[in-house]
């Protein structure tokens, strides 16, 4: 009797654990031509829409929306009609990898905009380099997922030549923020914190390469676990160093207690990170204590932006629940850059859409020579497949809002 | 080494937290046998409740005076889930083999955390928890938050209710004539049923106030701080010795401080810098672990018991 109870227990749990893991996948419906003669493909998205990441995820997703609803109601390409196909990564790689899997595996999707974090690019790459569908990334920002694992050294190699991104890297973002707070905010001594990950660490080593090149002092280290809330005993240390400023590489699930620690620590002094903290989310958590906190992001901010206005416009007009985040500008200019590829190989194709292996290959040459002007400005990509927008800004966290206190190329 | 008396405070403060919620881990253990795998998400479902009822207040409340009412409410929360469990998921599986309700425990906190994912308003990400005004409170050789304040009452008002409640009351007695042995303790006319949900309401009320210091301390609730917080608290109680419930809170100050010492000093020691910092602070938690349970397999105030299997 006991073993057969077992047995009945055993049965559910793994019963119940398939019917879950069933609800995750949606039947793979290959778009294919419709009765009047206009042909829907299929653009993948792949971003975190749920968990702590979720808001700059939503905004990703949201954006992605707008622009293929745009494109569809100007006939952008005509006899084209996109669709969109959202896939949640959790902000986890191996979910990740298994949405990259599902996209290349349905025949209508041509390309794919996402994900948001680098090291969920990372193992993405290689599925979408195989299937040759171009994967463009609004927020992958490590210098490695385009310019090879030694970058640093100056041997840049190109891994995957269907990945490209509408964000600026770490290898410019980082040495901003590090020439920022040193040659404008004459502050001299930081404390460097990151959280292992590929973005916060990458992040974390190129703002203090640049930072001690200027002269500058890291009085300490440390790296902490991002699933953690408790980060009080790195926050005595903190405050024991006495630096001027906290660099944390890293994300604002984890940044905001940090930061908010820190000052609960003692140590009244602004902790600045990258395009991660950049949201409001991150003022949400640590509260008043955020203030004068400060992030790189990158791009100008949308709001300055002529390109930009139209965009925010018709996204307030879309009435979606979420902001369209750091990101959102991006991730509109990431779908239409798609978009136009799939317009060249239309009009090279006299009208048509070429089957579909092919269609993938043309579409993935095209992007090289996409041109346009996009939400975040001129859009191109070089021979890494990384933008040619170089542009950077970084905010400071006033009466409760992200004010933008800097804006302009990076100058070496 | 001069913020020592900082860390020390930062761990046991810490350690507090993993002790209120090991009480939950090891009075179930200690009565029925079971590693009640959801207990951490009976204490993140406290911590809902409680913001519930802070939401519930107009604008403006006084977080002190809604104090009262958010406790009472994550308890609420918190004990009803406890005894539901109990009564449908554990109770039926009573004399089935042993790991039947251990994987019964782990389906049920998968579910309740998704259920707080899909149901809450928000859940999906970090939601914001009320706190204290005003900086730290500076108490000379260290200084603690304001929301500190609530977990340094509750946790020893807590453990002398508990110790007094189970050594002094009738059905504190019950309860050890229970967890001694069951069946002469149920010839001896004790209603074990009721004792064994009495044990899950008290470990989920004590989850509860660890919810809401939790939140008061960290300034957010979300839908999965059970999973690690429970891990810890779990990790707390065998450190303790699983079954003894002063060793549940001696083991979560001793988790504590051992992180907090971990992440403090371990690089400073001659060629360990690499070893240190927030990064190996669970690894060196679990060094301990192991060494402890080495030297004393029933943990540090555990009693050697025969096994019941």
């Amino acid at each position: 009797m006991r073993h057969r109870s077992l047995l009945i227990i055993t049965t559910a749990v793994t019963a119940g654990a398939l019917t879950l893991s069933a609800c995750g996948s949606r039947d793979d419906s290959s778009g294919s031509s419709d009765g009047g003669g206009t042909t829907t493909v299929t653009i993948g998205l792949d971003a975190p829409l749920t968990g702590d990441l979720s808001a700059l995820g939503q905004g990703i997703k949201n954006s992605v929306d707008l622009a293929i609803k745009t494109a569809n109601k100007n006939k952008e390409v005509p006899g084209v009609t996109f669709k969109l196909e959202a896939l949640d990564d959790v902000a986890q790689a191996a979910t990740g990898q298994q949405n990259a899997t599902k996209l290349v595996g349905d025949t209508s999707v041509i390309g794919v905009v996402g994900p948001l974090n680098s090291d969920v690019g990372q193992s993405m790459q290689k599925v979408f380099d195989d299937a040759n569908v171009v994967l463009v990334s609004p927020a992958n920002t490590n210098p490695e997922l385009t310019q090879g694992k030694d970058w640093q050294s100056g041997k840049k190699v190109r891994g995957f030549k269907t990945y490209f991104r509408t964000a600026t890297t770490d290898a410019i973002q980082g040495p901003y923020a590090a020439q920022y707070m040193y040659n404008e905010r004459k502050l001299k001594k930081v404390y460097v914190i990151d959280d292992k990950k590929t973005y916060g660490a990458g992040l974390a080593a190129t703002f203090s390469n640049e930072f001690t090149k200027l002269g500058g002092q890291v009085v300490g280290t440390d790296h902490i676990n991002p699933d953690d809330k408790d980060f009080s005993a790195v926050a005595s240390k903190v405050a024991q160093a006495k630096p001027d400023f906290v660099y944390y590489g890293g994300e604002y699930p984890a940044g905001a207690p940090l930061s908010s620690q820190i000052k609960n620590a003692g140590a009244k002094v602004p902790t600045i990170g990258g395009d991660a903290l950049f949201s409001a989310e991150y003022i949400k958590l640590a509260k008043q204590n955020s203030e004068g906190d400060l992030a790189s992001s990158v791009g100008a901010p949308l709001e300055t932006l002529d390109t930009a206005k139209k965009f925010i416009a018709d996204y307030e007009a879309g009435g979606y629940k979420d902001a369209y985040e750091a990101y959102g500008g991006y991730s509109y200019d990431s779908a239409w850059a798609i978009i136009q590829a799939v317009k060249a190989v239309v009009e090279k194709n006299d009208g048509k859409l070429p089957e579909n292996k092919d269609a993938r290959k043309q579409i993935t040459e095209a992007m090289q020579t996409v041109t346009f002007d996009g939400v975040s400005g001129k859009v191109g990509f070089d021979e890494f497949g990384d933008t040619t927008n170089k542009q950077l800004s970084l905010y400071e966290v006033k009466g409760g809002k992200h004010v933008p206190v800097k804006s302009g190329e990076f100058g070496g | 080494m001069n913020d020592l008396p900082q860390q020390l405070a930062n761990g046991l403060l810490l350690g507090a937290l993993y002790g209120l919620i090991a009480i939950g881990y090891t009075m179930v253990y200690g009565i029925v046998q079971l590693i009640n795998f959801a207990h951490g998400e009976i204490f993140m479902i406290g911590g809902f409740g409680a913001l519930t009822a802070y939401l519930w207040l107009p604008d403006g409340t006084s977080l002190l005076l809604a104090l009262p009412l958010m406790i009472l409410m994550a308890m609420a929360c918190s004990v009803l889930v406890a005894m539901g469990a109990e009564r449908f998921a554990y109770r039926p599986l009573r004399n089935a083999p042993r790991l039947a309700p251990l994987i019964t425990a782990i389906g049920l906190s998968i579910a309740l955390q998704q259920a707080i994912w899909a149901f809450y308003p928000d859940a999906t990400k970090s939601r914001p928890f009320p706190e204290f005004d005003g900086g730290r409170l500076d108490l000379g050789a260290f200084a603690i938050g304001r929301g500190d304040l609530f977990l340094l009452i509750a946790a020893p008002v807590c453990m002398i209710g508990l110790g007094f409640f189970v050594s002094k009351t009738r059905t504190g007695r019950a309860m050890q004539a229970t967890s001694q042995d069951p069946d002469t303790a149920k010839l001896m006319g004790i209603n074990t049923d009721r004792i064994i949900v009495t044990a899950f309401a008290i470990g989920a009320a004590f989850a509860a106030i660890a919810a809401i210091a939790h939140g008061l301390k960290y300034g957010e609730v979300n839908f999965k701080m059970g999973f690690i917080a429970g891990l810890k608290a779990f990790t707390a109680a065998v450190l303790g010795g699983i079954g003894n419930i002063y060793g549940a809170m001696i083991g979560g100050l001793v988790l504590g401080l051992a992180e907090a010492m971990a992440t403090a000093y371990i690089e400073n020691i001659p060629g360990m810098s690499q070893l240190g910092g927030g990064a190996w602070k669970d690894v060196w938690a679990f060094v301990l672990l192991i060494l402890v349970l080495l030297l004393r397999p029933q943990g540090l105030l555990g009693q050697r018991v025969a096994d019941r299997a």
